[in-house]
């Protein structure tokens, strides 16, 4: 095979992966807003048209996105001038980072080559996701900081703080996933989650880690700094917290920040304890339904369904996160620190130990 | 005990269902995707009303901007007697009478302006007029301006309402 | 390729740790540790250690350095309130000593060689924890213990009543 193919791949996965996730943050913008209307008995955004067609506010995105491009981009006066204008790259960085290790579909085979439908298949896959991950802190810290404001202050110092102490929990509430499947390469974990449970349930981390699901998912939610845990933001005792004093583009970037990490989110809860790409009782040759009753599948329509069933279940968490926002009121301080520390830390351990027990124990091996 | 000092019954304790906070969760869960989904099904139901293209029919004693009214000839009905210059308790009526060419009446207004961002919408003026020259029924909250010169409003605009 | 590539990231690590010591502003000093961090967190990852490069960014760019900026931010010195730093004798001595330290390195690199190009698998996550469990048990359990008594010790400084 000529090195041309293989680059051609690895752009065309690049381009594929960055347009799923960019399309579906300016969609979420749009969703966010509609979900949160509809959810208080509103109508939500329905205004900007194209040639007379408003199709339920579709279109706001683009509007804001051009209002953003065209507003002034100022700077204010005492803000450290580099690190203030530094810090919305060092938000919106680390979270495009992360898309790079999800794995979006099963490999495929296309002209006798093998290509996994990921961009790129890191031996190290979950830890590089919480390197890149615990980088979006400074940016937050940056902005706090440089703004040289009272508010952005705080909020930076409330995400530090925040965020060291959820990343504790996060990292080890997913040791029970490594620990069952026996790898931390997201590739394998999805493969994992392709074999049946007792016949019945498919291995889907959910099922086999329901409490690291539960703790995961909490410090996913702290890490994106989302409802109920968005304190650094809290406007209504810091304005709008670390970003207050950025306008135009620079405001727009941790905005598109915030948005990744959701998307990202999703879909790394999807990978770890929903199968990924995993379709229920979907082998490589067709369904096979736990009652021994099969049905035969062409290879292109499992592939089909595999990549609709990852597509599917990341559009779910992204609703996730928007229904949760507009559900739950925001903690207050110290109640998130005394859930980050006294309550998900031990339970994170307490999930440990008993994952390590059950598979010591009672099967010798993985289940 | 100090005067103004109330004590509150604090919440009871909470259950151990309560206590572990997710499946209250899950149930505000419930209640927000009961709305959503209520809302997407009867879309026409949402109390929402777009404002520009439809306007809320304003109650019929509701007080809103000022208009002067006509006799049949079209000549202001005002005779300027200040009754209401001197009921307004924030002082927003300017009036300046002259003698009417019409010898059935003795006085007309030369100048009668409001000064909008004074007036408190209290309708004393209507109250005193004694030939119902000045009503509050346009149904209009005064409308924004970009200067201050354009909210005292002139006999032109008064009378043309 | 690999020599470039170490090259490339041993000068961004010995750059960036300059620019550490030499900058004036403290906010500046951190970014350019976490810059040193990554260089050397890529150096690992040239070796073949994808684990430890993946530690590294965790702990010390991840959560190490934050809390320095955690400090910076609570003390926020204003600009013109830093400390103007002087060329000292006591100073210049420690230039000194550092060059001799790098010079005793280099003697010492060059009679102990590192063994030339390492297995694929040698700093893979299994491989590290099977050496950490098995062969360096002993100093892997000290090391716990010494963490928690660290632990308790901040506890006990900190909290005046138990």
């Amino acid at each position: 095979m000529n090195p041309l193919f293989d680059i051609a791949v690895a752009v065309a996965r690049v381009a594929v992966f960055f347009a799923f996730v960019f399309g579906l943050v300016v969609v979420m913008t749009w969703v966010e807003r509609k979900g949160a209307a509809y959810i208080q008995d509103r109508r939500g955004p329905n205004r900007a048209r194209i040639l007379g067609l408003t199709l339920g506010g579709v279109f706001h995105p683009l509007a804001d996105a051009l209002k953003f491009l065209f507003k002034e981009d100022f700077i204010p006066d005492g803000a450290h001038r580099l690190f203030y204008q530094l810090a919305p790259m060092f938000a919106l960085a680390p979270a495009i980072m992360t898309m790079a290790v999800v794995p979006f579909g099963p490999p495929v085979t296309i002209a006798g080559k093998t290509i996994a439908l990921q961009i790129a298949d890191l031996n190290v896959g979950i830890l590089y996701l919480f390197a890149v991950s615990g980088m979006a802190v400074y940016g937050v810290v940056l902005a706090g900081w440089s703004s040289n404001s009272k508010y952005p202050l705080l909020g930076g110092l409330r995400s530090s703080a925040q965020m060291i102490s959820y990343e504790v929990s996060m990292g080890l509430s997913v040791m029970g996933i490594l620990m069952v499947f026996q790898s931390v390469r997201l590739s394998e974990i999805a493969l994992g989650q392709g074999e049946l449970l007792y016949g019945i349930l498919p291995k889907w981390g959910v099922f086999v880690q329901p409490l690291g699901f539960v703790l995961f998912l909490t410090a996913l939610y702290a890490e994106a700094n989302r409802t109920p845990f968005d304190l650094p933001e809290g406007e209504s005792e810091l304005v709008a917290g670390y970003h207050l004093e950025y306008a135009s583009f620079k405001f727009s970037m941790f905005m598109m920040a915030e948005y990744i990490h959701m998307v990202v989110g999703a879909a790394v809860v999807s990978t770890l304890f929903f199968g990924g790409w995993q379709f229920p009782y979907l082998a490589d040759k067709g369904f096979a339904f736990p009652g021994g009753i099969s049905v035969a599948v062409p290879a292109a329509a499992v592939l089909i369904l595999r990549i609709g069933s990852f597509v599917g279940k990341t559009l779910f968490f992204c609703w996730l996160y928007v229904w949760v926002r507009w559900t739950v009121p925001r903690f207050r301080y110290d109640q998130v620190m005394r859930l980050g520390w006294k309550v998900m830390l031990p339970l994170s351990l307490l999930n440990i130990f008993v994952t390590g027990l059950v598979l010591l124990f009672i099967d010798k091996g993985g289940f | 005990m100090t005067i103004g000092v109330k004590k509150v019954a604090r919440p009871e304790q909470m259950s151990f269902g309560e206590s572990l906070y997710l499946l209250e969760i899950m149930k505000g869960l419930a209640v927000t995707m009961g709305h959503f989904l209520h809302n997407i099904a009867h879309n026409k139901e949402i109390p929402t009303i777009e404002y520009p293209e439809v306007r809320r029919t304003m109650p019929a004693r509701f007080r809103g901007c000022h208009r002067l009214m006509k006799r049949p000839d079209g000549s202001p009905r005002c005779v300027a007697c200040y009754m209401c210059a001197t009921a307004c308790p924030a002082k927003c009526i300017t009036i300046v009478a002259g003698e009417s060419p019409d010898p059935a009446v003795e006085k007309y207004p030369v100048r009668f302006d409001i000064d909008m961002l004074r007036c408190v919408f209290c309708g004393q003026c209507v109250e005193a007029c004694p030939c119902d020259a000045i009503r509050m029924d346009t149904g209009w909250h005064t409308p924004p301006e970009d200067t201050r010169e354009k909210l005292i409003y002139m006999i032109d605009k008064l009378l043309e309402k | 390729m690999e020599l470039i590539l170490f090259i490339l990231f041993g000068a961004i690590a010995v750059g960036g740790a300059i620019m550490v010591v030499t900058r004036r502003h403290p906010m500046a000093s951190a970014l350019y540790l976490i810059l040193t961090l990554f260089a050397v967190a890529a150096l690992f990852a040239l070796r073949q250690a994808h684990f430890l490069a993946a530690i590294q960014v965790i702990v010390y760019a991840g959560a190490v350095v934050v809390l320095f900026i955690f400090v910076i931010m609570l003390v926020n010195v204003p600009e013109n309130k830093l400390p103007m730093e002087r060329v000292t004798g006591m100073r210049l001595l420690g230039v000194v000593a550092a060059g001799l330290l790098i010079l005793e390195s280099a003697v010492l690199a060059r009679k102990f060689a590192m063994p030339a190009g390492s297995t694929a698998d040698a700093g893979s996550v299994q491989a590290v924890g099977r050496a950490l469990f098995t062969d360096y048990l002993l100093a892997f359990e000290i090391t716990s213990v010494l963490l928690l008594s660290a632990v308790i010790g901040a506890i006990a400084l900190a909290k005046k009543k138990i």
